[in-house]
């Protein structure tokens, strides 16, 4: 009963909240809702231990894959975005033979490696990619209606509605997945390979498997990504990119499930409410860098722990 | 043929500067244990400090390259104080301090000097002409002369004084090291002030021959990712040998097919040797 009623006030907040925003602001929405997918479904993979420095540039498969379906094919929209995702994570598993043959330090570089390599190809090959402009004109979500809310696309409240709700059906499937018999292995695999492994565990196919289903979310996240502002090029999925998605990660903790979209939401409003409107512009990258170096040396947990914290402070009192 | 030659030329050129770097970073990454992100900023404030020396205050290009040596040198003993050190236990914890040291080093390098290129005068104009169209600026030798001599004596020192035996020792095998007298956190000083120096001379040599700018750092670090990746994580023979191959291969693309082709090649490289032998080619097994 308690439940049904924060979820009731929570879901009537998060559908009131754009109206109280001005228009840059309601964009920063669109882009934080994509962002949370994209850093949730990257807690996916670290759940196995792997650190990737390449699920932006996997993220850009899936917009550059939708993009191309809708643009050159003429697929329906929502169609091309589930496509975007599919191709993703297929591509996941074609990258995972060489990848997986390496573990640690050593999957972040052969990550970082694959996805500069993909990069330069979008940026080498001008057909169909094209070359470093990128693609342009990519076909927007046709404006629909359900009777009591007509949807145009133009509006960022209406893309933020639509990306909400697709953002918070893979959030639930994602945890979904994390509390199943799969999710508990990937655990495992992480914390007690050789156990595992004794254990008739198939490492290397729950690796992929990991692999496969968080590339295939932050391809989906592109393609919404894509198809909202219209224009993607090789620089939009560049490393800088991926140390911020590093950061929402580290900065909120991997420990939960809440951790990293803590992060993504705390960094984002201090990132672009506060210090865009104080007018730190220039000095932006300063202090992020700043705060991630104070959150790994005195937060090493993440923000996640300072909650957990007071819950369970809460719990004695 | 002349093409031939001249490419050449440019490879040794390239692997000097490279293999400068490179070897800073395993150097790092041996002692430490931690692989240092920001070491493209280290090279780019080692770049910026000829352009504050000697372009802005016009003292001689050797003063410029000697502060680039010591700054740059002071900046990695920050680094080892501030946030390797604390971070010894957390092997993601140094990773993802040095990213953040990079973002700061950017943004105090564009607020400090703007984001646009900076115009360093050519410290000659002198060029050895070998024939009509094989040509070496004498700037370019001058950076290929101070990586031959810089290399050979940090090889002398590593491997015949007493320092550079605590030095491999430490990076070896710490707690041995350190019941046998040997100041861990010694031996971390000299290696960080080191390898960052070294970054920091290549990034004054030079200066006045690249684009001067605070995202210089992002190439050369990939870059030097390849040559540690291919030459073996901790081995400094391997990363010379490595700039050298990487040199070569790169700047041969680049004449014949392009640079964006050149650098698919060059991460391919690293990915097959990854896959093939993740230890590199001049790695033990034991230090993976």
């Amino acid at each position: 009963m308690r439940n049904l009623l924060i979820f009731i006030v929570g879901a009537a907040a998060l559908i009131t909240l754009p109206h109280f925003l001005s228009f840059s602001q309601q964009e920063i929405l669109v882009f934080l809702t994509i962002n949370i997918l994209l850093v949730s479904s990257y807690r996916l993979l670290t759940l196995t231990g792997e650190w990737s420095l390449g699920h932006v540039v996997i993220m850009g498969v899936g917009a550059y894959a939708s993009a191309l379906f809708s643009k050159e094919l003429g697929l329906y929209v929502p169609v091309s975005i589930l496509l975007g995702g599919i191709v993703a994570a297929l591509l996941a598993v074609l990258l995972s033979f060489p990848l997986f043959r390496m573990k640690g330090f050593y999957f972040l570089i052969g990550s970082f490696a694959a996805g500069e390599i993909i990069r330069l190809l979008w940026k080498r090959f001008r057909d169909p990619f094209g070359g470093a402009k990128g693609i342009k004109g990519i076909d927007p979500m046709p404006d629909f209606s359900i009777g009591i809310y007509d949807f145009d696309f133009f509006e960022p409240i209406s893309y933020y509605y639509l990306s909400a709700m697709i953002v918070a059906a893979c959030l639930w499937i994602l945890w979904r997945i994390e509390r199943s018999p799969v999710g508990l292995t990937f655990h495992a695999v992480h914390w007690q390979d050789k156990l595992a492994e004794a254990s008739g565990v198939n490492l290397r196919a729950y690796r992929t498997l990991a692999f496969a289903i968080s590339s295939g979310f932050a391809g989906i996240a592109g393609a919404l990504l894509a198809h909202y502002i219209g224009t993607i090029n090789p620089n939009s999925f560049d490393v800088e990119v991926m140390v911020f998605v590093l950061t929402w990660a580290i900065v909120g903790g991997t420990g939960t499930f809440y951790g990293p979209i803590l992060g993504c939401i705390v960094l984002t409003v201090l990132n672009e409410i506060v210090l865009r409107e104080l007018g730190f512009e220039q000095m932006r990258p300063l202090i992020y860098g700043a705060i991630m170096i104070l959150s790994i040396l005195f937060m090493p947990k993440g923000l996640e722990s300072v909650v957990q914290r007071i819950i369970s402070r809460r719990a004695k009192t | 043929m002349d093409l031939l030659a001249q490419t050449g030329l440019n490879a040794v050129y390239a692997a000097s500067y490279i293999s400068l770097i490179a070897v800073g970073l395993v150097l790092i990454f041996g002692v430490m244990g931690v692989i240092n992100f920001a070491h493209g900023e280290l090279y780019m404030a080692g770049a910026y400090s000829v352009v504050l020396i000697y372009s802005d205050f016009q003292l001689p290009f050797m003063v410029a390259v000697a502060v680039g040596l010591l700054f740059v040198g002071c900046l990695g003993l920050l680094m080892e104080r501030a946030l390797f050190r604390p971070l010894k236990d957390n092997p993601l914890g140094g990773l993802v301090a040095s990213i953040g040291f990079l973002m700061i080093m950017q943004a105090l390098a564009s607020m400090g000097f703007g984001v646009r290129m900076e115009h360093i005068p050519p410290v000659t104009q002198h060029v050895i002409e070998f024939s009509e169209r094989v040509r070496l600026p004498l700037s370019r030798l001058y950076v290929i002369i101070a990586a031959v001599v810089l290399l050979t004596v940090l090889w002398v020192f590593l491997k015949k004084t007493r320092f550079g035996w605590a030095l491999r020792a430490a990076a070896q095998d710490p707690e041995a090291a350190a019941l046998q007298g040997i100041s861990i956190k010694q031996t971390a000083r000299i290696a960080m002030f080191i390898g960052a120096g070294l970054a920091g001379i290549a990034g004054a040599l030079t200066a006045p021959l690249v684009s001067v700018n605070p995202h210089m750092g992002h190439s050369v670090i990939v870059t030097a990712f390849i040559v540690i990746i291919v030459g073996g994580v901790g081995s400094l023979e391997g990363a010379v040998i490595a700039s050298v191959v990487y040199a070569i291969v790169h700047t041969f693309v680049t004449t014949f097919f392009d640079g964006v082709v050149a650098d698919i090649t060059g991460l391919s490289l690293m990915l097959l040797v990854l896959i093939v032998k993740p230890t590199g080619l001049f790695g033990s097994a034991d230090r993976a």
